[in-house]
């Protein structure tokens, strides 16, 4: 019976033994509650691009950081969050669409972080895991800035949801009901902009976006309330952060990537699979 | 602050006017959008805004919600100015322009009129889920509160929107299209429903394109184009020549039978 058990769990528990395994699968399953919930309004507004958007843009305050000898994740925090504002901005006022905005405001951070960039000479291991992420690189101090977030985000939606719901589904409302929409709407991108710079951490600038994507669209396709979308989209995004860096240290393939491709599967699976909307189960007799 | 029960409330509000509107004169940066605009609704009216695309409905009615601060002029809600009166007015808006694929059920999209009583990080409890209810109810909806707003038909969807207006229990309506793409029952249904309104002493009025409706249906209307072309009875108002007036063409005006049909000629 002893045996049994063992066998079974040993595969689980012996990557515990390295703390730094330890220490990977808190972050991962932390980033991953977090992006599921700011990314349960990303998928629902159509913002996906967005996510895309500030990390990239986050990748030029990384390496402005890196070239003046500062703190690569505050550099990535000020311009990530100066571009979400940015956007939002240009998008209110300029009287052209938020997906014109994102595409300005992207485009020129980005292009300003390559020019930068051309400027180093020898990339470093630091940089390197920015752009491609390194959960088993997280550290003790990386740990408490995730772990900041996590308390941050889930407060802000947990003290706001009627607000940020309102607003997400009919901001014309939600503001002659009193509701301060533009104010929800900046803090939304800038807690959008620290939720991307913590992914960056575990999967790098390019996979963020599936990170803050996927899971709230995997939901999506099971359940049909907001709420219940996030709180699958939570569950989805904790099963596949773990199974993926699980993988990756069996496999001893890079740990973003096996995590983001856990997760496609899961959507895969769920686009197939769902009981209304899915690609095999629909119209099949006995699906309801 | 003073605690009034809805009885004082209603004595004191009994004589004055749902909406005085005097000398309005409301736009957007250098475009004036509204032009010494000038009417007063009696409580209980079932008022149409009759007029072409730009020519101010929906100024006037961000001005009553406070939305959009008048150049000039006044606005009164029952006896009130507009900034003192918010909880007695609601909006219902146009269908289209909601997303009608957002995972809400139709039971959240009304509890979400209660919210402006709310206020920030208070969540709606009992009291507000039996408004959500009663409101529900009032538009014939009841049985739909769990489903996703999604699978509403069209006047469904005009009705939870309703019951979302109607869950603040507001003394003034306004409703932007109300009647739009709705077949003759749910129109006909939709009619009954303002009269049911209007007859507890709540003041409706919807902007609506659909003018044959408003000569046969509506109490008053307020034929608008910038400035007041007409106001008052559509028997008065909605005549051939203040039809043209209002909006710069001419209209196919028909009287069959002492029934009035009006198209956009």
């Amino acid at each position: 019976m002893g045996d049994t058990l063992a066998f079974l769990f040993n595969p689980l528990l012996e990557p515990l033994a390295f703390p730094f395994m330890q220490r990977g699968l808190l972050a991962v399953a932390l980033v991953g509650v977090v992006c599921a919930v700011i990314g349960t309004f990303v998928v629902m507004k159509g913002l996906a691009f967005v996510g895309d958007a500030l990390a990239h843009c986050a990748f030029t305050g990384a390496a402005t950081a890196f070239l003046l000898g500062g703190n690569v994740y505050l550099g990535a925090a000020t311009t990530g969050v100066l571009s979400a504002v940015a956007i939002t901005w240009v998008g209110r006022s300029a009287r052209v669409s938020l997906d014109t905005a994102i595409g300005i405001i992207f485009a020129g951070v980005f292009a300003l972080g390559l020019l930068i960039m051309s400027r180093v000479r020898n990339y470093t291991v630091d940089l390197f895991a920015f752009v491609f992420g390194n959960v088993l690189g997280v550290g003790p101090d990386d740990l408490i800035a995730i772990a900041v977030m996590v308390v941050v985000v889930l407060l802000f939606v947990l003290l706001l949801y009627k607000e940020l719901l309102f607003t997400a589904y009919d901001p014309t409302m939600a503001a002659a009901s009193g509701v301060p929409v533009v104010l929800l709407q900046y803090l939304l991108m800038v807690v959008l902009g620290l939720t991307t710079i913590v992914t960056l951490r575990s999967v790098g600038v390019v996979m963020a976006v599936a990170m803050l994507v996927t899971p709230a669209a995997t939901a999506s396709l099971l359940v049909h309330r907001f709420h219940h979308i996030m709180l699958v989209a939570v569950a989805v995004a904790l099963v596949c952060t773990v199974t993926g860096l699980y993988l990756s240290f069996y496999l001893a393939v890079a740990s973003g990537a096996a995590i983001v491709l856990v997760t496609t599967l899961a959507f895969l699976l769920a686009l197939a699979f769902s009981p209304r909307r899915g690609l095999l189960t629909r119209g099949r007799p006995g699906a309801a | 602050m003073s605690v009034s029960s809805p009885v004082q409330e209603h004595a004191a509000i009994a004589g004055v006017a749902a909406l005085e509107v005097t000398g309005l004169s409301a736009g957007y940066r250098q475009t004036a959008a509204l032009q010494d605009v000038s009417f007063s609704v009696p409580r209980g009216s079932l008022l149409a805004v009759v007029g072409p695309n730009g020519a101010g409905k929906s100024t006037l009615f961000k001005v009553i919600l406070g939305l959009l601060t008048p150049w000039k002029g006044s606005v009164h809600v029952l006896g009130r100015p507009v900034r003192d009166a918010r909880r007695l007015v609601a909006y219902m808006p146009q269908v289209e322009l909601v997303d009608w694929s957002f995972p809400v059920t139709v039971f959240d999209v009304v509890m979400m009129g209660s919210y402006s009583h709310l206020g920030l990080f208070r969540r709606p409890g009992k009291a507000e889920r039996e408004a959500a209810r009663r409101a529900l109810e009032t538009v014939r909806l009841a049985d739909m509160a769990e489903r996703q707003i999604g699978e509403l038909s069209g006047g469904q969807q005009r009705r939870a929107l309703l019951a979302r207006a109607l869950t603040s229990d507001p003394q003034v309506l306004l409703l932007d299209e109300p009647m739009t793409g709705l077949d003759a029952t749910a129109q006909h249904d939709m009619i009954r429903l303002f009269h049911q309104l209007t007859s507890e002493g709540r003041t409706i009025i919807a902007a609506t394109h659909d003018l044959s409706c408003v000569a046969a249906e509506f109490k008053l209307a307020l034929l608008l184009n910038r400035r007041v072309v007409a106001f008052g009875p559509p028997r008065e108002t909605m005549t051939q020549a203040m039809l043209n007036e209002t909006f710069q063409r001419h209209m196919l005006w028909v009287n069959v039978d002492g029934r009035i049909f009006i198209v956009h000629g």
